[in-house]
């Protein structure tokens, strides 16, 4: 596996990887972060001096890669991470972008943030401590946020002498746990951040693993392209009207295909209007094309001149979404102000946003133990809960578990702006849940 | 019919698949579309520089056949390279579209704003800009900012909230989640939009090849006389030049990125194409503003510091 960066100007063979971490503080995830980077020789030279240079003023005998990602004054100062930060990488085979998400105080919202884009997530456990209540909260955010692949990284295994019973119960135990949340894939990696072991390098310490490093993992893992397979959805953005000597009567719909693949020709329902009619054309960023897919931004041209803006949604005739007022959902809080019922907020779903009030809240979600608190009255900053909210206008809302496009949406402050909480449509969030609810009433359904 | 087999990934198994660049590009005309139907009036932040000139072609191909619903802003620092200057003029006429310049000189010859003992205008630029976005009523303000190009940046959102002040809370930034971006703000506000967020310097200049956009000369391999100051080599002009004993020669070289003459260091190149330069750059062992900015190497947190104020 070569990884250099004179490779990767060629274009050919490079799909995109989004991926976030997660880690409790001491975990090792900056070192984790750091030495992917490094090993995988991202870091230039400038930013290596730099961190050589702040690691020897402290007085530290190797370079402390943890400040590769800790950018800001009060990271440095603290030895923390405060926020999201993004990365970017690229191996032969790869590019990758990585949610580099801090395991500290508010963790559940900003792994949400993360975690909301990511293809996998990489979960990091401390070897000597095994699984703790923090790993049981991640894979249940990785596992509320429908990110397609979890990695288990059991990191500091040279301080288990890198014992294969070690990782193996570790490894089991959050299988069995993460597996039972309807987490679709778990691979588990022994390694060490410190050392190296498995990051990037297959670990001589460890002859009795035979999987991926972690690196390896990243740039085989398929790329979900779910997205194609599922019903068209197209919500508008703009309304393009030239009105110009050259285009007099064109009226283009501009959006980004959410989900599922359009085709001209194909005859398309608008919501919430229910009007109908055919795709005529479909523009390309410049290209007249016959079919075009998630998550593409094209222009669509219909055959009738029919009543369409901004925030309504296109799907296919044959398959589109009902339409309501009444919305349930899990939601993550995600402000420091609480989110009462009776609140009136703003719901921006997909590209429209309409009034809204908080009808109900049926319960609040134990992350520690995934138990349910009935009726809390309102949610806090970082809270997970079921909320039922009635709507001034309808929207065309698929479930999260089908789309985490036109599933997701969006709780706003209407008086300062603040988003108050990020939503996911629908009963539960585990692919097993439809089936395990029905079966057990007393099963964890947020 | 145009055959879309172009876009099809080549080398996997699924029929509908994005290569990176297609991804990104769509990415961002999502986010420029956002803006247009959410804002009242929004401003592309266009020095001609090469990130600037990938935003204008994206914005261009949002609304294609319609023209871009946004004006231009440049702040002119009044040290800018004349090559630059000269393609900002003309991509204005040759899209029709309408430009205003805030200009650090005219701070200074209004006595608004003090000339730096060492000569360098890049942090002046703040004032200008932030009372151009005010005294314009601007409410969204595009910035070509990646979040490749700097460890404050890697910490941007893509829409990211700016009180009356300009200033940037990294503590209090919004949640940004899923491709829901939260543009809503108090009259006085305003929002930074970075749709190259995700982009890094190699997606920039192999996009800028896959699209055949044409860029000022300066970012190609020429034979210029420099000077070498700090470390890093420059070009004399109206701003200033050698002084004591840094003396002045010809070499063969090319700019990596593009702003104030003072404080824009040169690489030493013969990249005269486009494929040259990609290759230089995905060799190179320097990050883009390590090689080039003088102004980065103030202190630590010398972006961060400036972004605070109102910087992008």
């Amino acid at each position: 596996m070569t990884s250099t960066t004179e490779q990767f100007a060629d274009l050919s063979a490079t799909t995109l990887l989004r991926f976030a971490t997660a880690g409790s503080v001491d975990d090792g995830k900056s070192t984790l972060v750091g030495r992917l980077l490094h090993d995988s020789k991202s870091v230039l030279t400038d930013q290596l001096e730099a961190v050589e240079r702040v690691s020897a003023s402290r007085g530290q005998d190797t370079p402390d890669l943890a400040l590769l990602t800790d950018g800001l004054r009060a990271e440095r100062e603290q030895g923390i991470t405060i926020d999201v930060a993004y990365r970017y990488f690229a191996t032969a085979r790869r590019r990758f972008i990585l949610a580099d998400t801090p395991g500290h105080v508010q963790y559940t919202r900003n792994m949400v943030t993360g975690a909301s884009t990511a293809d996998l997530a990489v979960v990091l456990v401390d070897a000597r401590n095994g699984v703790i209540e923090q790993t049981r909260r991640h894979a249940a955010v990785a596992a509320l946020l429908r990110v397609p692949h979890v990695v288990l990284a059991v990191n500091k295994m040279d301080l288990v002498g890198y014992e294969e019973t070690v990782f193996a119960s570790i490894a089991e135990e959050f299988t069995a746990y993460a597996t039972g949340l309807g987490v679709p894939e778990i691979t588990a990696i022994p390694i060490s951040a410190l050392a190296g072991d498995n990051v990037v390098e297959p670990s001589a310490n460890m002859d009795w693993y035979g999987g991926p490093t972690v690196l390896e993992h990243l740039e085989t893992v398929p790329v979900s392209h779910d997205l194609t397979a599922c019903p068209a959805r197209f919500p508008v953005q703009y309304v393009i009207r030239p009105q110009t000597a050259e285009h007099p009567d064109y009226r283009g719909y501009a959006g980004q295909i959410a989900s599922g693949v359009l085709r001209v020709g194909e005859a398309v329902t608008v919501l919430p209007s229910g009007r109908t009619s055919v795709i005529e054309g479909i523009d390309a960023l410049g290209e007249s094309v016959d079919i075009a897919w998630a998550p593409q931004s094209v222009t669509l041209r219909l055959k009738d001149d029919i009543d369409i803006s901004r925030g309504d949604l296109i799907a296919p005739s044959s398959s589109s979404p009902a339409t309501t007022q009444d919305v349930v959902a899990t939601v993550c809080h995600v402000a420091d102000q609480p989110l009462a019922v009776g609140a009136r907020v703003l719901i921006k779903h997909t590209t429209r946003t309409v009034k809204a009030i908080v009808k109900e809240i049926p319960s609040r979600l134990t992350l520690d133990d995934l138990s349910q608190h009935p009726n809390p009255g309102q949610l806090v900053a970082n809270d997970i809960g079921r909320v039922v909210v009635r709507t001034a206008e309808p929207l065309a809302l698929d479930s999260y578990a089908d789309s985490r496009r036109t599933g997701s949406f969006l709780l706003i402050d209407p008086a300062d702006g603040t988003t108050l909480a990020a939503g996911m449509v629908g009963e539960s969030f585990a692919s097993t849940a439809a089936t395990t609810v029905q079966a057990d009433e007393e099963g964890w359904d947020f | 019919m145009t055959a879309t087999v172009a876009h099809v990934h080549e080398g996997t198994d699924a029929p509908y698949a994005l290569s990176h660049l297609d991804a990104l590009e769509s990415e961002a005309v999502h986010i420029f579309r956002e803006v247009a139907g959410e804002f009242e009036k929004p401003v592309i932040l266009f020095s001609g520089g090469k990130d600037s000139i990938v935003m204008l072609h994206l914005a261009l191909k949002a609304f294609a056949p319609a023209p871009v619903p946004f004006t231009l802003l440049h702040v002119d620092t009044g040290h800018n390279f004349p090559e630059v200057l000269d393609y900002r003029d003309r991509a204005v006429a040759k899209h029709g579209l309408r430009l205003h310049v805030a200009s650090v000189q005219e701070y200074i010859d209004a006595g608004k704003l003090r000339e730096r003992p060492d000569g360098v205008r890049n942090p002046l630029q703040t004032v200008p800009l932030t009372e151009a976005i005010q005294q314009l009523k601007f409410d969204a303000v595009f910035g070509g900012g990646r979040r490749d190009e700097e460890k404050a940046r890697a910490k941007e959102r893509v829409f990211s909230l700016r009180d009356e002040f300009s200033q940037w809370d990294p503590r209090r930034q919004r949640p940004e989640l899923w491709q829901l971006y939260n543009g809503r703000h108090a009259p006085g506000e305003h929002v930074r939009v970075f749709p190259l967020s995700n982009w890094t310097e190699l997606d920039v200049w192999q996009y800028i090849a896959r699209e055949k956009i044409e860029l000022p000369e300066i970012y190609f391999a020429h034979e210029r006389e420099v000077f070498k100051r700090n470390g890093m080599w420059l070009t004399a002009g109206e701003w200033g030049g050698a002084k004591g004993d840094e003396t002045t020669e010809t070499r063969l070289i090319r700019y990596r990125t593009v702003g104030d003459m003072s404080c824009t260091g040169a690489v030493d190149s013969d990249a005269t194409t486009l494929d040259a330069v990609i290759t230089e750059i995905a060799a190179s062992r320097l990050t883009e503003r390590g090689a080039t900015r003088a102004d980065d190497k103030l202190s630590e947190a010398a972006m961060e510091d400036r972004k605070r104020e109102g910087y992008f």
